[in-house]
């Protein structure tokens, strides 16, 4: 995968392979982070390339902290994680700001506007303004190659981490990239002590502080002339600020207005916005999301028209530009038809399902998490009553507990995965210990990270780059914490773990269930032979009982009455269910609920 | 060929359509086109209805198709289609595998599957190209190439020469798999090229 450095290739790239590339040929040395939606692709790409070192972090801290001490150590860094992950990785960020750097080092962050993948929406460019730190815009794969090397360039001359913004419309677009030549850092890797820059204690931060209002003030200048920052002179009479894709979908509804299209969105190019909007008649600023750019503008002074007309809520596109500015909606030949909803579901044969149906006839408060076993909320599992952020279950859980002491007995549990229990339910289950309650703590352990694509974690046995690696033994790790109760179960056995939850739920100490069986969709499960099961229809009384784990392989096959007469059902069956033989996996959970023998073992195929 | 436009695919997860929309996106590249596709990954993709954009030209800006101008709708599930009617105008070409995947309110029998999704389609005035592709995959022998079968059924329309589409399945398909992909594709543009007047 290596790129000739000569010869520029033109490449069909998403976002992501993008600014890989970018990363490449930006000589980045060492790059961590934690996968999330839509920023995960970045590193499985760079991982791709020769000479970086990559790494999947525990949580996105871990990923920035590593970044940063690789800068220290005079290479180029960067961290990937998406807007949620920036919060964790805040308290680092903001202390960051102050060391400066050594090598240069970029942080992309991946927003999610009208939340495709994500719990909540957030606007991080507002960490930018927070922090005191330069960000970059991208508007489409082939700008964010070229960004993400104009931040390293940024990051080394001004001493400062680069934020670079993505977002979904970013990450996961496919276009033109080009391929271009190495761009190598000229700091010298090496030990370097700088106990003023890096020793980041009150006496010392203080003139930090002055370095960063300084360094702040250099950037503004240098955004006013700066490539990254272009007028595109078009009709005067409508003048347009915009940057990333809130650019693309403006210009495509407005071909003929002038435009200033922002690469670098903090700090703001002054005089240049100044010089714009004196020129224009009317002008519009058009961003997702926040009003950050319209707040800063309109605080210098200048009249615009920004959120009155650009909704605040969820993603842009080129139509809600349109309508937005022009007050008029588009017109469609076609209304939209009512019908049944196609939410997303656990796969057939998904691990966590059998762990829900018993959670949902436990009927017990159930803390959930970030994972695929989100889902587990859904119909008709409908077990799951609570999900904040990554880790939080066990807190939210413990929290209950405390509020309702014995009244909550046995009717509290907390449910994570493997990966989730590492990014930062360890901390919730220290503190569940250490302050006593009686929470049952379920971690789920299908040895992947499985909702972001299967990204290995600690627990899975080998690394990013594919190495072997230690696979953590989470029933030593919840005893070393001090956990009397830890049990493993097989959760696609359902009455094992109906025995073993029903147990440790009433327990008066905290427990730990792990439930631990491989994710279907790892390679290594793809790869064991499945048989699929087999409907024994004549025996199927149509009682649903098996309909009621909501594998994507069983579905319901009405059946009139007549027809019901004519095979010998009793006069209430109204249909029978039937298993799609290309989609089950033959895990066996349909027919542990079956009590009529119409769910029998398919026969091995070639 | 017209020198822009916009294909829409749907379906629902794992059913290929990230491998179909890449395809065709590599056909329209290699007649040199300006091309940009957007697609949505994470919790999306685990069976909901998915949706991948693609639009082509001398130079495109937004990869999102607006509502009311996808002049192609390739659905690889059929109530799926439904769906996203407002992305149509009158004279799109909609190409329909005639697979049924049951949501979970239909599999557990909450609700009914959606009857006459053709000939509803027909009724708006729009061109549908009602494809087997379950069907013929199954014959090919590999039941997971449906989405390939639609491809071919495009193919029929999009004035690309079909020796375009063949080599780009010939470098995108890994080798064991690609006799099937082939005859998949083939079958999938021959069943297409009975309707006629549908060229773009
Ligand atoms: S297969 Fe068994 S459990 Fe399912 S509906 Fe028929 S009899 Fe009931
Ligand atoms: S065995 Fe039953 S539950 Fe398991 S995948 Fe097959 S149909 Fe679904």
């Amino acid at each position: 995968m290596t790129q000739q450095e000569s010869s520029p290739e033109t490449l069909w790239l998403s976002g992501n392979e993008a600014l890989a590339l970018g990363a490449h040929e930006a000589t980045v040395k060492v790059a961590s982070g934690y996968p999330g939606t839509p920023s995960t692709e970045i590193l499985e790409n760079l991982t791709g390339y020769d000479n970086v070192y990559t790494e999947w972090a525990p949580n996105e801290k871990v990923g920035l902290e590593v970044a940063i001490g690789a800068s220290f150590a005079g290479v180029r860094a960067l961290a990937t994680m998406k807007h949620v992950g920036l919060n964790v990785a805040a308290d680092p960020l903001f202390t960051a700001s102050y060391t400066g750097v050594r090598g240069g080092l970029v942080i992309i962050v991946a927003d999610d506007p009208t939340m495709h993948s994500s719990q909540n929406e957030q606007d991080s460019r507002n960490y930018a303004w927070a922090a005191k730190l330069p960000m970059l815009e991208p508007s489409d794969p082939a700008e964010a190659k070229e960004y993400l090397k104009q931040a390293y360039e940024i990051s080394e001359e001004f001493d400062t981490p680069v934020l670079l913004r993505s977002c979904t419309r970013v990450a996961h677009v496919k276009g033109i990239v080009a391929s271009g030549p190495i761009t190598a850092s000229k700091v010298t890797p090496g030990i370097e002590k700088m106990p003023a820059k890096f020793v980041m204690l009150p006496a010392n931060a203080r003139q930090r502080r002055l370095a960063v209002a300084e360094r702040m003030e250099k950037l503004a200048l240098m955004a006013d002339h700066s490539s990254l920052n272009t007028i595109e002179w078009g009709d005067k009479k409508r003048g347009i600020i915009a940057a990333g894709t809130s650019y693309l979908y403006a210009k495509e509804a407005f071909p003929e207005a002038s435009f200033l299209k922002l690469g670098l969105v903090n700090p703001l190019p002054q005089s240049l916005i100044k010089e714009f909007a004196s020129k224009v008649k009317e002008l519009i600023v058009i961003e997702d999301l926040d009003p950050f750019l319209e707040t800063q503008i309109k605080a210098m002074g200048i009249k615009c028209h920004g959120k009155d007309m650009i909704p605040a809520i969820g993603e842009l596109t080129t139509a809600v530009v349109r309508t937005g500015v022009s007050g008029k909606a588009g017109k469609t030949d076609f209304a939209p038809v009512e019908l049944v909803p196609r939410p997303p579901n656990m796969c057939a044969g998904c691990p966590h399902r059998g762990l829900f149906y018993n959670l949902n006839r436990l009927k017990v408060f159930v803390s959930g998490d970030i994972g695929c076993y989100t889902l587990g909320f859904l119909p008709p599992l409908s077990a799951m009553d609570s999900c904040v952020c990554m880790g939080a279950s066990i807190g939210v859980a413990h929290g209950m507990a405390k509020a309702l002491g014995d009244e909550g007995k046995g009717k509290i549990v907390a449910v994570l995965g493997d990966s989730t229990f590492i990014h930062s339910g360890i901390t919730g289950l220290i503190n569940t210990v250490y302050n006593k309650d009686y929470s049952t703590v379920i971690i789920l352990d299908n040895r992947i990270t499985a909702m972001t694509g299967h990204q290995p974690n600690p627990a899975s046995g080998s690394t990013l780059m594919g190495e072997p690696a230690n696979s953590i033994n989470f029933e030593e790790l919840c005893r070393a914490i001090g956990v009397k109760h830890v049990r493993t179960v097989n959760p696609q056995n359902i009455k094992e773990t109906h025995d073993a939850l029903k147990e440790e739920i009433e327990r008066d100490e905290p427990s730990v269930v792990i439930t631990r069986f491989p994710c279907v969709l790892i390679p290594e499960e793809k790869k064991r032979k499945k048989i699929p099961l087999h409907s024994n229809t004549d025996n199927c009384t149509g009682c649903t009982a098996c309909l009621r784990i909501g594998c994507p392989a069983i579905h319901w096959e009405p059946l009139t009455a007549e027809e019901v007469a004519a095979r010998g059902g009793k006069k209430a069956q109204k249909g029978i269910s039937r298993i799609d033989e290309v989609m089950c996996v033959g895990c066996g959970l349909c027919k542990q609920l079956c009590k009529f023998d119409a769910i029998v073992d398919g026969e091995e195929k070639s | 060929m017209k020198n822009s436009g916009n294909i829409l695919l749907c379906g629902v997860g794992g059913q290929g359509i990230l491998l179909a929309s890449e395809l065709i996106a590599f056909a329209l590249l290699a007649s040199g086109m300006d091309a940009k596709k957007s697609e949505v990954h994470g919790m999306a993709q685990r069976g909901g209805s998915v949706e991948a954009h693609l639009r082509y030209g001398k130079k495109v800006y937004s990869p999102l198709i607006e509502p009311g101008t996808a002049d192609v709708l390739i659905a690889l599930e059929t109530m799926e289609a439904m769906r996203y009617l407002p992305y149509l105008h009158q004279g799109s070409t909609v190409i329909i595998n005639t697979q049924k995947i049951m949501p979970p309110a239909v599999a557990t029998g909450k609700t009914e599957y959606p009857a006459d999704i053709i000939s509803e389609l027909k009724k708006r005035g729009l061109k549908v190209i009602p494809i087997d592709g379950f069907e013929i995959a199954r014959k090919a022998g590999n039941v997971k190439a449906a989405n390939v079968s639609l491809v071919g059924a495009l193919s029929s329309i999009l004035p690309i020469p079909e020796k375009t589409f063949i080599k780009v399945i010939n470098d995108k398909i890994p080798a064991r798999f690609l006799e099937a992909n082939l005859e998949v594709f083939r079958a999938g543009r021959k069943a297409a090229k009975g309707n006629e007047g549908l060229k773009m």
